[in-house]
């Protein structure tokens, strides 16, 4: 079923900056949708649009099969967690958690018997006297999370949730959040900027920039077939290796640079030869065995991350970065043996950022499904 | 070896001690050349002119305001004596009680309404405001008109009700009630645009986290308006408060305490006896009774007022 439906949506301000422009999607229930986008995407004023704290510009939002346009916040039956918590400053944990049910004037009985089960939860159960101003970071975001929980409303809203945090912190709480929603059956919209958060939380996910969706799909599809040059750029970290390409006398050349001999079974679906961005993830670039190896290619950073080792290249006016498996001792300076080959390589229009071919790698192959 | 080594360290020691000391008696130096300017001004015009009020307060003095015959506490014995000034204390709390909370729940009232964002708002905070741009003459001078006995707007208005006209500012009923009224009007620009910018303040987010969770505009208002505002509203109290107590423009240009002395509040009182009839003594000793008054009841306010504002 369709929890939430929106067609040609827009938003413009002042009848002239387009916000968003024309957004069709479809959320199931019980999904995990993410928004990811960069700032100024328009990805926070598309939630807000949901929620009812934006006007609508022109275009239909249907919240359970009804149209929702008209309707004011409260009657759209859902809740929303904000970037800074809104929590109320002069309220206790637990006057914070009930007051949308005091509102609503929910039975004291009833709250007190969603307050202690959200409370259990959430683990807050310890701190429920307590003010916002003596809670951790993680204690507030609890709150927060809690007060949109204790409503019991299918659709639940995040606007940013987890920038507040220290990193170690946010990965503790992308968990702690994807379990809440797939144990409450939540339908989610979630908010963010950060690419890692959208691919390890959401079961869908829709790439926006300047107003415009350039992708919607799981986050496997997203990283391995993006559907242009920005979905490529965006997401995944390291970020993609690019470069213009042109095909010279049974060469592909790179940045005037990488020659790399032609493949002619992937040629085939490739139907020019000037104008190409391509484009290869840090971990097809491999270590050349010795009569695999491609070319030599000295290196101008090295980082240690301990599992992993990201080696840099210069290539052309691009930095390219190969990730490799294990502790690689290796110098800045050093020449280093690679292989790189065009069945790895992702193939974009340099003009309309199109995809053009995805890579034909073995991460396909290797996707092993239990 | 080591005898050796230890002279240095003792040596270097004592140099950090004595740099130490130069850069705290530098430091000293410096922050005292910065309080400089204010420790001049308020020595002038707060320090001395306090303490010799004090002093003035235990002396008889001639026409100058030289004093001449030591009396202690007698200034003192003599104005609680006073009938005159017994009432002036009372029409001064009266004034208090009538102006305080008028002017705050007016202004706060506008407050809230000038919150809202609609298309012209700005017109109508500068009307709300404008008030605070007008001097006490001015105000008091267009009151006057206001409520004069025949020709005034007040007393036309209640003619055409059919109401017979009222003295405001010579009937001994009315005129306290007069002077409040035109001294709420006054205060309300000041306290407006306090209010409103202690409401701007507050975070949307708080209000739109509300609308979400289905919170009506009243229970908006109550539950985190009002405890948001506190710490503003606390602040608006104290200084109406204290500049209701200090009124003396518009009773010296409405009414000049009469009648009957009914608006002779406290400075007012110690204007006409210092300088009308040259009793500076007395004069010191109601200023004393007046600064203790105040300084007693702010403490109490905010003795009260931490439990029930709120600190963000």
């Amino acid at each position: 079923m369709k929890q939430v439906e929106l067609i040609n949506l827009s938003k413009s301000y002042e009848k002239q900056t387009e916000v968003l422009n024309e957004i069709n999607l479809s959320i199931d229930e019980g999904e995990f949708f993410v928004l990811v986008g960069p700032s100024g995407s328009g990805k926070s004023t598309l939630l807000r649009m949901i929620a009812g704290l934006e006007d609508i510009t022109s275009g239909v939002l249907k919240i359970n099969e009804k149209v929702v346009n008209h309707l004011p916040p409260k009657d759209r039956d859902l809740s929303m967690v904000f970037q800074n918590y809104a929590l109320y400053p002069h309220l206790s944990v637990e006057q914070n958690i009930l007051f949308g049910l005091h509102a609503k004037k929910v039975a004291k009985k009833e709250q007190q018997k969603r307050l202690h089960e959200t409370a259990d939860m959430m683990g807050l159960g310890s701190l429920l006297k307590r003010k916002p101003k003596q809670l951790s970071g993680g204690q507030r975001q609890r709150v927060a999370l809690a007060r949109s929980v204790v409503s019991e409303c299918p659709l639940c809203l995040m606007d940013e949730p987890l920038s507040n945090l220290d990193a170690k912190l946010r990965a503790h709480m992308r968990m702690e959040i994807r379990r809440l929603q797939k144990r409450l059956g939540l339908t989610m919209v979630y908010v963010t900027h950060d690419q890692v958060e959208a691919m390890t939380m959401g079961d869908r996910i829709m790439v926006l920039n300047e107003g415009k969706i350039q992708q919607v799909g799981d986050p496997i599809t997203l990283y391995n077939e993006p559907a242009n040059l920005f979905v490529a750029s965006f997401i995944g970290s390291p970020k993609m290796n690019m470069g213009q390409a042109k095909i010279e006398d049974h060469h592909l050349v790179i940045e005037n640079e990488l020659k790399i001999p032609l493949d002619l079974t992937e040629l085939l679906k490739i139907t020019k030869n000037k104008g190409l961005t391509v484009g290869m993830r840090a971990e097809h670039i491999f270590r050349g065995e010795a009569e695999e190896t491609t070319h030599l290619l000295e290196v101008v950073n090295v980082e240690q991350l301990g599992n992993e080792t990201l080696l840099t290249f210069e290539i052309g006016k691009e930095l390219w970065t190969a990730k490799w498996l294990g502790q690689w001792q290796v110098s800045v300076g050093n020449k280093v043996p690679v292989n790189i080959s065009m069945k790895n390589m992702s193939f974009f229009d340099s003009e309309t950022g199109e995809l053009i071919k995805a890579a034909s790698t073995p991460t396909n192959q290797e996707v092993v499904a239990i | 070896m080591s005898e050796v080594s230890l002279e240095q360290e003792s040596v270097t020691s004592i140099d950090f001690i004595r740099v130490k000391k130069k850069q705290r008696i530098l430091n000293f130096i410096k922050g005292i050349m910065f309080l400089m300017p204010s420790i001049l001004l308020f020595s002038v015009f707060l320090f001395y002119p306090m303490i010799r009020t004090i002093y003035l307060s235990f002396f008889l003095t001639d026409n100058g305001g030289v004093p001449t015959v030591f009396v202690g506490f007698d200034n003192f014995s003599s104005i609680f004596a006073s009938p005159i000034f017994q009432k002036s204390i009372v029409s001064t709390f009266l004034f208090v009680l009538y102006t305080v909370p008028g002017a705050i729940i007016i202004s706060l009232f506008l407050a809230v309404i000038a919150n809202e964002k609609l298309k012209g708002i700005g017109i109508y905070r500068t009307i709300f405001s404008s008030t605070m741009g007008i001097s006490v003459a001015a105000a008091s001078v267009f009151w006057m008109f206001l409520f004069h006995p025949t020709m005034g707007w007040l007393n036309q208005l209640i003619g055409t009700i059919g109401l017979e006209p009222i003295g405001w500012l010579t009937d001994p009923n009315w005129a306290l009630f007069s002077v409040s009224l035109s001294t709420i009007w006054m205060n309300i620009g000041f306290t407006f645009l306090i209010l409103l910018g202690g409401l701007q303040s507050i975070d949307s987010y708080l209000y739109e986290s509300a609308d979400i969770d289905g919170a009506g505009y009243f229970y908006k208002l109550r539950r985190i308006t009002l405890p948001m505002l506190s710490p503003t509203l606390f602040f608006v109290i104290t200084v109406t408060f204290i500049n209701a107590f200090q009124t003396f423009g518009q009773v010296d240009m409405l009414t000049r305490g009469g009648p009957q002395n009914e608006t002779n509040l406290i400075v007012y009182s110690i204007y006409q006896e210092a300088f009308m009839n040259y009793q500076f003594g007395t004069a010191s000793a109601q200023a004393i009774i007046l600064f203790l008054i105040i300084l007693v009841l702010t403490f109490i306010q905010f003795k009260l007022g931490e439990r029930k504002v709120h600190y963000q």
